[in-house]
């Protein structure tokens, strides 16, 4: 038992060193720019094939999916599948130093995995238990690391070097995900593929004008996903020296 | 720009605006105040909250909201930041005919979007002055969904010129898409006036 703790926290550990080694091929900018894209056109290959995936499969499957259960199971399935990612968040929030954030996650989870069913309820937040999001390009990020340059993966979609990198440390951040034997540990990746589909269904209206009613898809998915991204961890759109940023402020002036 | 050039321009378009500008005029100032800009916002997010509890039919709400867009967003300077460079080159007649057409287009897309918020609620938070505008923050609460962000940059012409949601900016977002649009028209802005009225 010991033993196996040890191993983990070497294995941890191996993958954070890798993480900073991996991080210094990051592509950074010479200036500070709004987008910085240099592989668009593999990028814009990758965008036409997911939009095909989504379009054939995605789509008409999330339709399906939120046609044929009603909300609450949805919402069930969402907040079961959000529990089981608690623990990654728990290890990101302490790996950022953020500890009242890492305290909250922890009783997230206690609460909703008893009181709250498994997870398929949230009482934590009505009980004022909010959420604190993290994952491991958050962590990323708080360590100062660079964004790096602007990636779309296949059947993933939208990313940057940095929160690509965050993702694969991420398989390794829950424990969940080695504590479990098979097939149960089937169970967190099944959940969160029915909660894509779920998140798929809702913001329908969203997505569909993104993908299929804007004139270039691939550059309205870019620019709404780092701006999301950056606000979500609070670093600016672009630096002040951004040339861009001075037709920005002509909104105002 | 000062108050007035902005209204007069606009023509007094409503009663609302005129009572507002009303106050903005009195101010001896250019600059808007942050009291003066939580105020339109308030004003705003009264009114939408209005149409999305009426319970009218889907396309009386999105007129409503092209109404509301109209009124209280700075159309005009939005327009001319999604040009960026191409407005340069552009003749005033152009830029006046680009900026009715994107007027109408961008009313009817965000009148759509605000269909979304039927059945919820938009909330005030707070309001501070950051640089050359006023940022005022809201909050929605949508049905079974977490609150999220939004957040209304207001310019001296006592008008928003931007709203962000979750951190997404309408103008940029929008800058991008017309300047997608008129790579696709080899940069024709008078083509491009023309088709966005069917956008």
């Amino acid at each position: 038992m010991r033993f196996a703790k040890i191993l983990k926290n070497t294995v941890l550990r191996c993958f954070a060193l890798c993480a900073i080694g991996a991080l210094a091929a990051c592509s950074v900018p010479q200036t500070p720019v709004e987008i910085h894209d240099p592989f668009e056109n593999t990028n814009r290959k990758i965008h036409g094939f997911n939009k095909s995936v989504d379009r054939a499969l995605f789509r008409p499957v999330s339709n399906g999916y939120g046609t044929i259960l009603p909300q609450t199971v949805r919402t069930g399935v969402g907040n079961f599948a959000a529990n089981l990612s608690l623990p990654s968040q728990f290890v990101n929030t302490l790996l950022q130093g953020d500890i009242d954030g890492a305290a909250r996650n922890f009783f997230r989870f206690a609460m909703n995995t008893t009181l709250g069913l498994g997870g398929l309820l949230d009482p934590a937040t009505e009980a004022g238990l909010e959420q604190e999001r993290a994952d491991f390009g958050e962590t990323l990020a708080t360590w100062g690391a660079p964004e790096g340059a602007y990636i779309e993966l296949p059947l993933l979609g939208a990313s940057t070097q940095r929160e690509t990198l965050g993702k694969v440390v991420d398989l390794f951040t829950n424990p969940l995900s080695y504590d479990l034997d098979s097939p149960e540990n089937l169970v967190p990746p099944v959940a969160g593929g029915l909660a894509r589909l779920g998140d798929r269904y809702t913001f329908s209206g969203v997505i569909d004008q993104v993908l299929y009613e804007s004139a270039d898809s691939y550059a309205q998915a870019r620019s709404i996903y780092l701006q999301s991204r950056r606000f979500e961890l609070g670093t600016p759109v672009a630096s002040p020296e951004s040339t861009t940023e001075d037709t920005y402020d002509d909104l105002f002036n | 720009m000062t108050c007035s050039t902005s209204f007069s321009r606009r023509n007094f378009v409503t009663a609302g605006i005129a009572a507002f500008a009303g106050a903005a005029l009195s101010a001896p100032a250019l600059a808007l105040t942050t009291a003066q800009a939580e105020r339109l916002i308030q004003n705003l997010v009264a009114d939408i909250n209005k149409v999305i509890n009426s319970g009218g039919s889907e396309n009386a709400m999105i007129r409503e909201f092209e109404g509301i867009f109209q009124r209280y967003a700075d159309v005009e300077r939005i327009a001319r930041f999604t040009l960026g460079a191409d407005a340069r080159a552009a003749s005033s007649g152009q830029i006046r005919a680009y900026n009715k057409a994107f007027a109408g287009y961008i009313s009817r897309k965000y009148g759509r979007r605000f269909r979304e918020f039927i059945g919820g609620e938009i909330t005030v938070i707070s309001a501070k002055s950051v640089k050359s505008f006023v940022e005022v923050r809201a909050e929605a609460l949508l049905s079974g969904e977490r609150p999220f962000d939004v957040t209304f940059r207001v310019n001296d012409n006592a008008l928003f010129a931007d709203m962000l949601i979750e951190g997404i900016s309408l103008a940029r977002t929008e800058k991008t898409e017309i300047g997608a649009l008129l790579d696709r028209r080899n940069s024709n802005l008078d083509q491009l006036t023309r088709d966005l009225s069917s956008l």
